[in-house]
């Protein structure tokens, strides 16, 4: 039981280790993680600072408001995209035919690429946390321990989605890779990054009721406002994050199996 | 490398029944049936769409056969395949490794995800066996195409493995470094007791390594024994004229005639 524990964690490391070995041996891809969040981040904080120069107090918490939505919608993004990206990866490297002959487990590989996609998300975040506390006085973590939940409920958000464009790429091959980088855009307006949920036309209200990302901003929102946890908003994001993330493990197991079927893991990025 | 046998010579390690794969209106693999004794070494030969790749797929469980069943060590493919994976390897020049990544770096890679212990020595190891010594800095990609062979044939034994399948083996290879590889597999074999399976379509290759032929057209056997065996049977003198003779359909006794 224990050798068998020991060999999965030195799979899962194996899997990980390939993707931090590419890193190490490539800055750009290093700078190009926090590239983004970065320049995001400086947009809207000088939007921020134009706001409140103009208008007052209301615009200051408007613009920690907006600070505080792009720093955590990165988490989602970034968490999204760390896992779609390292598959992707496995693709154009050509390399996945020698991965799932290994004794590597598909859960396995899932467990690797969530944690890879961490690693990169707090490479591409923290950067640009530092900055918006540089350069705008804007401290995330003023929100307090609560920022904690947000994180975990945006990352696993990000994880469900990325395990649902892998099970389209298995499906349709390196042709649907396009939707890792689009696919989390489309769902920005449901998720009310910017502004609250009441502000949206009737339907796509009920759209963002059942996305998990609205629940932690309009709980992000209460907290900067009123300073309380809205546990009801954390407890919603949590439900709907545990019924995402079993969805999108019932269709990438299925699609992974559907692959096997049709000899999409032989010709898949050819 | 380990002296002893993973099974007696008379086991089979490899049992394939009836195996079949159809995609849709095509049958790829049609009633395949074969073994492969412990230690043994078979051919898979055949032109291109006789089924070889679709039956190594399988039986590495990359694909899911439509019909039939694989036992590889005594494991079912279908309901235990990452027992087998385990003690198996595999080496295809048509995939590859991560171009990006050190030779040293890719055989890490590999050595954890086949759970090798000491992987820096067994490294050294096969560096040393395989001529690698000096490619194990360089990016995998930026190696010519004989020396990603090797590199590829490094990482398929880095987990010492019971079960080898090889796919072109030596294709890119010169003459020198291709005859220098299947010395080394035949003092492998030998030496560990590997059983290994071998598509190749280089015929002095298969006489040389393997115990056994099995002859795939159109996804169905079409003859099988050993090089002796189908040299005799065919009244040729090598077995690319036996080959030549089944791909064109010449059969047994007009080839007698």
């Amino acid at each position: 039981m224990i050798s068998a524990m020991r060999d999965s964690g030195e799979r899962i490391w194996g899997l990980m280790f390939r993707h931090i070995a590419l890193y190490r041996g490539s800055w750009p891809r290093l700078i190009e993680l926090a590239y983004w969040p970065i320049l995001q981040m400086c947009i809207w904080g000088f939007t921020a600072n134009f706001l409140a120069s103009r208008i007052g107090s209301t615009a200051a918490f408007a613009g920690g408001a907006l600070l505080g939505g792009v720093l955590l919608w990165e988490v989602a993004l970034r968490s999204q995209m760390g896992l779609s990206v390292s598959f992707l990866e496995e693709i154009w490297s050509r390399n996945l035919g020698h991965v799932f002959v290994s004794p590597l487990r598909p859960l396995e590989m899932v467990v690797a690429l969530v944690a890879m996609s961490m690693l990169r998300m707090l490479a591409g975040l923290v950067p640009a946390i530092v900055l918006a506390w540089v350069l705008y006085a804007f401290n995330l973590f003023a929100i307090g321990p609560v920022l904690v939940l947000f994180f975990a409920n945006l990352m696993i958000m990000g994880w469900a989605v990325a395990l649902a464009v892998i099970s389209l790429i298995l499906r349709h091959g390196a042709g649907a890779e396009a939707l890792a980088w689009s696919v989390l855009f489309g769902l920005t307006p449901f998720c009310a990054v910017f502004y609250p949920v009441s502000i949206l036309p009737h339907g796509a209200r009920e759209i963002a009721f059942i996305v998990p990302g609205s629940h932690v901003f309009e709980g992000m929102r209460t907290m900067m406002l009123e300073g309380v946890i809205d546990w009801g908003e954390l407890g919603w994001a949590f439900g709907l994050n545990l019924i995402w993330l079993a969805g999108a493990a019932f269709i990438f197991r299925q699609q992974f199996q559907v692959a096997r079927t049709r000899g999409a893991l032989i010709a898949i990025g050819e | 490398m380990r002296a002893q046998r993973p099974y007696s010579k008379r086991m089979n390690v490899i049992t394939v029944t009836n195996l079949t794969k159809r995609y849709d209106a095509t049958l790829a693999v049609d009633g395949v049936s074969f073994d492969v004794a412990a230690g043994g070494t078979l051919g898979l030969l055949g032109g291109n769409g006789a089924g070889k790749t679709t039956t190594i797929a399988m039986l590495l469980g990359l694909l899911i056969p439509t019909a039939g069943e694989i036992t590889i060590l005594g494991h079912n493919m279908a309901r235990d395949r990452f027992a087998a994976l385990a003690r198996m390897n595999f080496s295809s020049p048509y995939v590859s490794l991560p171009g990006r990544l050190s030779v040293r770096e890719n055989l890490q890679v590999y050595g954890h995800l086949y759970s090798v212990r000491g992987i820096a020595a067994r490294i050294a190891e096969l560096a040393r066996e395989l001529d690698l010594e000096a490619l194990l800095e360089r990016p995998a990609g930026a190696l010519s195409a004989g020396q990603k062979t090797r590199v590829a044939l490094a990482k398929s034994l880095i987990n010492r493995p019971d079960v080898l399948l090889l796919d072109e083996p030596t294709a890119s290879l010169d003459p020198d470094t291709a005859d220098l590889v299947r010395s080394w597999l035949e003092r492998y074999r030998a030496e560990t007791g590997c059983t290994i399976l071998l598509a190749s379509h280089n015929m002095a290759e298969v006489e040389r390594l393997c115990s056994d032929v099995v002859m795939l057209k159109k996804g169905r056997i079409v003859d099988r024994g050993t090089p002796a065996d189908l040299l005799e049977r065919y009244g040729r003198d090598d077995l690319e004229q036996v080959f030549l003779d089944i791909a064109r359909d010449r059969g047994i006794q007009e080839v007698a005639i």
